[in-house]
């Protein structure tokens, strides 16, 4: 066999747990900035906005973060766009991302009692106003804990960028055990330093959730 | 009301000698001592936190005492070894928010109890049904379900749940203090029937003037014990201060 | 960019897809019924006042929910082997995600039992119903009732995560996609009606759980509110 786990493999491993939170960064900003405008467009005064908003959402949240992975990565160079892996799970991510937390923000948005927007709109202030520093400061207290908890998703998902090859936690433990072949060994410490960088969010995520009242299921399977 | 008083000189239905009970360091029931005979109505009040609706939860063992004896016909509740399923189905309880099942009719809400406990046919527990809902005037409602209800009807259709259990007594926790005003009437329209079949009952109730009407016996709780008792004269003519103060307060 | 679009040799492939989609539905629906099983078991465990019963099934919920499927199912994948144990990719898959799915169910089934008051189950009590009655009648029959909607989600979100199964060579929709692409060379396309058939499996589903739900919760038929 291919000798034993040592120090470099755990080097290895710690370097792939970074690009794994590297990852997840990327996939909360680029969704986090696509779900913001998901989220006003399903608000949207314009009717069309508001359909094509609701069907980008329905599409993503009917397909598999996998297969989008795999639409970005092979598909796109079919079509003469060639994207590095890193590329790919990005993009594939905010997308996906920003489908879901472009939901949940609409939720929180719309949560906001309809008297703060009568009220709002009683001062004359404009849309844009109404919405900036009455609504938005309101809904992003109630949009805190479901997005903590959305953030344990991300950061599983990001294990799916290994099958188009990226370097992240999974790839990189499946590249050790290609050289050692001690899978259930290395699985698990895979599985523990996920859990390691979940377990914490999840936690908080629940703690918020408790604190600001009614609880939500938080959905997911990654 | 009229009350048939000549079964006195059986032993009592139910019987509390000397319970104490506490909530961690409060004190709820500090020596209580009461008997209902059989066909009697006995009514508890008392002041919020006097123990009254503790005491009578007491009895179908919603609650465990520290010391004392209760006694309901022949089970002996305060024994540890009690066979609880035995002891309700004797005894009948309604609760203040009715607990109708939200997702089952009326009917099912009813037949549920005699079909899995008894173990009694489902046709002859929806004959059943229909019978007890007749009692207190829902035989319309059989196939509704409790939301389609007002809160008088759902009370009275809790009520019928009890009886088609066929209980020996029935227990009344406060049931219409949830209702509007308006919708009291027709609860304590149908207590009051079953008072006339010669159900034996223990209530809790701050329907004075109601409690006056149907009282074969009153206790009034004061602070974990039974402070006066008495027939319902005594909520005319009260021998305590606290007593005196506290229904007039309640008229 | 290059665009010329050849659907028509992908979809020239629709016998391996729909075999690959009717693979993806099994999966989806053998880990959708053991999933509740497990979930109905997992949120009674979970409530158990024994301690070590509800915090076993507190660990196996949080080492689920804190770990991603596609390590999971590695490690169920490996770990049978390295017990000697064979079993096909399709066993491996469906075992790895009813595994998964029933610390969700076990969560969601959990707040609906939570959420069946107190009096639900004194009055039952009162009526002399047995433990397993109440729980059967009072508490199962409601909590599922109430929590329908997110157990829906649930399952049409695990039917797209299986997905990831391709990864051990189950032959379900997306391990199709990939040889069909690499046959073709037509990863675009064949990715794409991919997502299609995605989306068009998880309509089928809501209409399925939708009827589904009339049939077993008849109070849902008659009045349309939610409970």
């Amino acid at each position: 066999m291919g000798g034993s786990l040592n120090a470099n493999h755990l080097m290895f491993l710690g370097y792939g747990a970074l690009w794994t939170i590297g990852l997840s960064l990327i996939g909360l900003l680029g969704g986090g900035i696509a779900g913001f405008i998901i989220a006003l467009c399903r608000i949207s005064p314009n009717r069309i906005v508001r359909l094509l908003s609701a069907g980008y959402v329905q599409l993503i949240q009917g397909t598999p973060l996998l297969v989008i992975m795999f639409l970005t990565y092979f598909g796109l160079p079919t079509l003469g766009v060639t994207v590095s892996p890193l590329t790919a799970a990005g993009a594939s991510l905010t997308i996906y991302v920003g489908a879901y937390l472009g939901e949940i923000w609409r939720g929180s948005i719309e949560s906001v009692p309809k008297p703060q927007w009568e009220a709002a709109e009683g001062l004359g202030l404009s849309r844009a106003q109404r919405m900036m520093k009455v609504i938005l400061p309101q809904a992003m207290r109630i949009a805190t804990p479901p997005t903590v908890g959305f953030m344990v998703q991300i950061i599983k998902n990001t294990s799916l960028a290994s099958v188009v090859g990226f370097v992240e936690l999974a790839r990189s433990g499946q590249i050790i055990n290609n050289s050692l072949f001690e899978p259930f060994l290395i699985y698990t410490i895979i599985a523990v330093i996920y859990f390691a960088l979940c377990y914490p969010i999840s936690r908080i995520s629940r703690r918020l959730e408790m604190r600001s009242g009614p609880a939500r299921l938080s959905l997911g399977t990654a | 009301m009229h009350k048939i008083s000549n079964v006195a000189s059986q032993s009592p239905v139910v019987s509390l000698r000397n319970v104490h009970k506490s909530f961690g360091p409060l004190k709820v029931l500090d020596g209580v001592s009461f008997e209902v005979d059989r066909g009697e109505v006995l009514v508890l009040i008392g002041r919020s936190g006097s123990g009254k609706s503790t005491a009578l939860r007491c009895i179908d063992r919603f609650e465990t005492i520290d010391s004392g004896e209760i006694v309901v016909g022949s089970h002996r509740v305060s024994d540890p070894k009690l066979d609880l399923r035995a002891l309700r189905q004797d005894v009948g309880i309604v609760f203040q928010s009715y607990n109708l099942f939200p997702h089952l009719t009326i009917e099912e809400n009813i037949t549920l109890a005699p079909c899995s406990v008894k173990g009694i046919s489902k046709s002859q527990a929806k004959e059943q049904a229909r019978q007890v809902l007749a009692q207190v005037g829902l035989e319309d409602k059989l196939h509704q379900y409790p939301e389609q209800l007002s809160g008088g009807q759902q009370q009275r259709a809790a009520i019928a749940r009890s009886l088609a259990m066929q209980p020996k007594v029935m227990l009344f926790d406060e049931v219409t203090s949830a209702l509007d005003p308006e919708l009291t009437g027709e609860v304590l329209k149908v207590i009051e029937a079953l008072a006339a079949d010669g159900m034996t009952m223990v209530m809790v109730t701050h329907e004075m003037g109601f409690a006056r009407g149907i009282a074969n016996r009153v206790v009034f709780m004061h602070r974990g014990k039974v402070h006066e008792t008495g027939p319902a004269a005594i909520l005319t003519s009260p021998a305590t201060p606290e007593l005196a103060q506290f229904v007039g307060t309640g008229l | 960019m290059n665009l010329n679009l050849d659907f028509a040799a992908i979809i020239e492939r629709w016998p391996a897809f729909l075999d690959g989609a009717l693979l993806t539905l099994q999966l989806a629906f053998i880990a959708t019924v053991l999933g509740t099983v497990i979930g109905v078991l997992g949120a009674i465990g979970r409530r158990s006042s024994h301690p070590v019963v509800s915090r076993i099934c507190g660990i196996y919920v949080e080492a689920i929910r804190n770990t991603p499927l596609l390590v999971q199912i590695f490690l169920v994948y490996f770990g049978l082997a390295s017990l000697g144990l064979k079993f096909s990719a399709f066993a491996v898959a469906a075992a790895a995600l009813t595994i998964n799915v029933g610390a969700y169910t076990t969560e969601i089934i959990r707040a609906g039992f939570d959420s069946i008051p107190r009096g639900q189950i004194e009055a039952a009590e009162g009526l002399a119903l047995s433990k397993a009655q109440i729980y059967w009648h009072v508490v199962m029959w409601p909590a599922i009732e109430k929590v329908y909607p997110s157990l829906t989600s649930q399952f049409v979100l695990l039917m797209l995560a299986s997905s990831v199964t391709s990864q051990i060579s189950a032959e379900e929709l997306t391990a199709v996609a990939n040889y069909v692409q690499s046959d073709t060379y037509r990863a675009f396309e064949t990715y794409i009606l991919v997502a299609i058939v995605y989306i068009v499996l998880s309509l089928i589903m809501r209409a399925g759980f939708w009827l589904l739900g009339l049939v077993v919760f008849p109070r849902r038929r008659r009045l349309g509110t939610p409970l």
